[in-house]
């Protein structure tokens, strides 16, 4: 049976990574929801968030080949129920005079988005939340006339006590040497 | 050449300035290397230029083809366990390393690739002769980087060297560009021995081993299966001693044969689709399944579904991404096969199995009755793949190294040639790349050159890379080549054969005449087709000073039995 899974991957910071991460998935043909790439609360470490649509044996057969990668440091996966998880989606709305303001942002307190800015004649609404939630937004946004919509690949937490660090700092204490140069 | 010293920490370290093309070459000695294969080109003519000044110290082959470089490389490495280096220029001489890449990646055979690329400034340019060799190596690299800066080039050789070989081997490719090469820097030296995100060897777990150890002493029917990764880590005496120890019949994959001498009486023969019938009928049998250092892999394991579905499994592997990735296993021995399977030996009782044993003997001996009889000994006139390297066996004294291609003859050579020391079977498995056996004969003589080096090839594969008939004539390598001509390309004829009712589409071969060719590129030849001339041409072969090229013709449509079809289960291999 397929579900969602969150596949959060701690990597050093090297050129040509999201490639080998990604040709995993390519490999195997598994289709990657988002992905974003960012750096981690440790220096020179990249964290990387991949949500996909999966069968749960294929997504931990996959998050193994993931780990094998040498600059790999660490492949963790999550059902939802495990994550905390949040995306982030803008809006571009366009205020002509028919533009009825107030029933629009009785529609963005009710959905707990606001204003981000307004540039000449269009504003950007900015919302965070699940997909469901910024989707849900976006139907409500469509008959004002909407003109662009984007949103971002997930983040997520696990909501359980971070494991990775003390991975990490058993890593740090057992690898006799931590290269820090290019290579 | 300047010679400067700075202090660093407190270490005094030497450092030497120099082009970053020579740092790769002095990197290359500084990790041992005696010999790269090769094939030069603008890119890296920096690095053949610093080449030059080193003819003592680093031997470079000049190989025909960048392709014949790197599986002459990866045959040097099976026999040696010792990385095989190669060099080949940017655009079309890095792309065609690809095959060999892909061949060692499958394989884990350890290999450090140097490929020039244009300078910096050029990058993403679409320059003369520019690829994006580390996107286009990427799914068939263990590891590659690009260097564009001399002074990473020691840096970045240090940690290649060590992804090669740690852990479960494979290939490494770094890409220097052109003015990296030109440029100085100032040259020292140190290994690497680990960084951070970089774990090759598990640590063992104790109480797995101890786990498995009481399922394996409370089996009535184990049965353990062996692979390359006894011959990677070595353990060939640990896997000996637990065999003898527990009386556990022992069968191998296919990169596994020589890791235990052929005539050891536990060791009961090859496994997957061209194995023996015992191994592979019994495995559905067994009550626990010991594998070690081995993959499961398809060609050895046939329909999953129906696969010793009724064992315990038990998995020493040092890959985790390997474990329950084919099959699943009750206990998980993660680590290098040496520690444990000296661990799990001593942990087991002694025990003998005798009955069971004797069931492999009996099936044995039906198949001996149908196929293996017929093929060492034919009763018709054309000669058989089996009885050539049946003579093979005798007159090397099973002291050979076997080096194969793909296809009949392949699976007839791992079937029949006896082997008495370990990494004596060079073949192209997990990939089954025809054209790697010529090149990587040679490398195998070169890396083995006491041993006597027998090349198996057929027509077909032959044709793919016999450029490096130029090679061994260069070098002299002693290279016996043998030829097992059946004007087909016999193992997809067979199965056309069997499985697309005879239609025969695209494999017959009209050949040219091999000892011509053989001849024409100074390497002594002859050519036989009766049974009482095989003998004698193979005696000349042997005891011929320098390489030499046998053409053995054989019977056309023989078929390589016994067989586990494409999805058929390991119990329903077929005798016919
Ligand atoms: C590079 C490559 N191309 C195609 C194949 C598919 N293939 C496998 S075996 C085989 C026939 C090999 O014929 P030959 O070399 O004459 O050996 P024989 O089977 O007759 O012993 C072919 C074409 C392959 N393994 N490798």
């Amino acid at each position: 049976m397929k579900e969602t899974f969150t596949i959060v991957v701690f990597t050093e910071n090297k050129i040509g990574l999201l490639n080998r991460i990604s040709a995993q998935f390519t490999q195997r043909h598994i289709n990657i929801e988002s992905l974003t790439a960012s750096e981690s609360e440790y220096p020179g470490i990249h964290r990387f968030t991949i949500v996909i649509n999966e069968d749960e044996e294929k997504t931990r057969k996959v998050v193994k080949q993931i780990e094998k990668q040498v600059e790999v440091l660490k492949a963790y996966c999550f059902k939802d129920s495990e994550t905390v998880h949040s995306e982030i989606a803008l809006y571009k709305i366009k205020m002509d005079p028919s533009l009825d303001r107030p029933k629009l942002d009785n529609v963005l307190i009710t959905h707990g988005a606001f204003v981000q800015e307004q540039v000449g004649s269009f504003m950007i609404i900015a919302k965070t939340g699940t997909k469901e939630e910024t989707h849900q937004l976006f139907e409500d946004l469509y008959p004002f006339g909407l003109q662009g919509f984007v949103r971002s690949g997930r983040v997520s937490l696990s909501n359980t006590m971070s494991t990775f660090k003390t991975y990490l700092q058993a890593l740090e204490t057992h690898s006799k040497e931590i290269i820090t140069d290019n290579f | 050449m300047d010679t400067l010293t700075k202090t660093v920490g407190e270490k005094q370290i030497e450092k030497q300035s120099m082009a970053g093309s020579e740092a790769v070459i002095r990197s290359l000695l500084a990790e041992g290397v005696e010999t790269v294969f090769g094939y030069p080109g603008g890119a890296i003519m920096p690095v053949y230029d610093s080449l030059w000044h080193f003819q003592e110290e680093l031997k470079h082959i000049l190989t025909r083809h960048e392709q014949g470089a790197i599986h002459a490389a990866q045959g040097m490495a099976r026999v040696t366990n010792k990385p095989g280096v190669v060099f080949a220029t940017s655009g079309p001489g890095a792309t065609n390393l690809i095959t060999g890449l892909a061949d060692a990646k499958i394989d884990s055979t350890p290999l450090v690739c140097i490929t020039g690329q244009v300078a910096s400034p050029l990058l993403g340019t679409d320059a003369f002769q520019e690829t994006d060799i580390i996107s286009i190596s990427m799914p068939v690299t263990k590891w590659n980087t690009q260097v564009t800066k001399a002074e990473d080039i020691p840096s970045a050789i240090a940690k290649a060297f060590y992804i090669a070989t740690s852990g479960r081997p494979g290939p490494v490719l770094i890409d220097i560009t052109k003015d990296a090469q030109f440029a100085s820097l100032d040259f020292s030296y140190k290994k690497c021995n680990g960084f951070r995100s970089y774990v090759p060897k598990p640590a063992l777990d104790h109480d797995e081993v101890e786990k498995a150890a009481r399922l394996i002493d409370s089996a009535k029917k184990p049965f353990i299966l062996f692979g390359q990764g006894i011959i990677l880590s070595e353990a060939e005496n640990e896997l000996k001693a637990f065999v003898e120890k527990t009386g556990i019949p022992a069968a191998w994959t296919v990169l596994g044969l020589s890791a235990m001498p052929t005539d050891h009486p536990l060791n009961v023969g090859m496994l997957g689709m061209h194995g023996n019938y015992a191994p592979n009928k019994l495995t559905n049998e067994c009550d626990v399944l010991i594998a070690v250092g081995m993959r499961f892999d398809d060609r050895v394991t046939g329909d999953l579904s129906r696969y010793a579905k009724q064992a315990k499994v038990v998995h020493l592997e040092i890959d985790p991404a390997e474990i329950d990735k084919n099959v699943k296993t009750d206990i998980a021995i993660l680590g290098d096969a040496k520690e444990s399977l000296q661990l799990l030996t001593s942990l087991c009782s002694e025990n003998n199995h005798d009955d069971w044993v004797q069931k492999f003997h009996d099936l044995k001996a039906i198949e001996y009755d149908q196929v293996i009889q017929k093929e060492l000994n034919p009763d018709k006139p054309g000669l058989t793949m089996g009885e050539v390297i049946r003579r093979v066996n005798g007159l090397t004294d099973s002291e050979a190294v076997v080096v194969t291609d793909v296809g009949q003859h392949q699976m007839v050579a791992c079937r029949y040639a006896t082997f008495k020391q370990t990494k004596s079977n060079v073949t192209s498995g997990g990939l089954g790349t025809m054209g790697f056996c010529l090149p990587a004969a040679l490398g195998a003589k070169l890396g083995a050159p006491e041993r006597a080096v027998v090349a198996v090839i057929g027509d077909g594969g032959f044709q793919m890379t016999l450029q490096e008939l130029g090679t061994i004539f260069q070098t002299n390598a002693a290279v016996k080549i043998i030829i097992l001509n059946n004007n087909f390309l016999g193992m997809v004829r067979q199965w056309q054969q069997l499985f697309f009712d005879k239609r025969y589409s695209s494999t017959e071969l009209v050949n040219p005449d091999f000892v011509t060719i053989s001849k024409g590129f100074g390497i002594e030849a002859s050519s036989v087709s009766e049974r009482q001339y095989l003998d004698a041409a193979l005696k000349t072969m042997m005891d011929h000073d320098g390489p030499y090229l046998l053409e053995v013709m054989v019977e056309k449509e023989d078929n390589v039995f016994p067989m586990v079809p494409t999805g058929a289960s390991v119990e329903d291999v077929r005798l016919s």
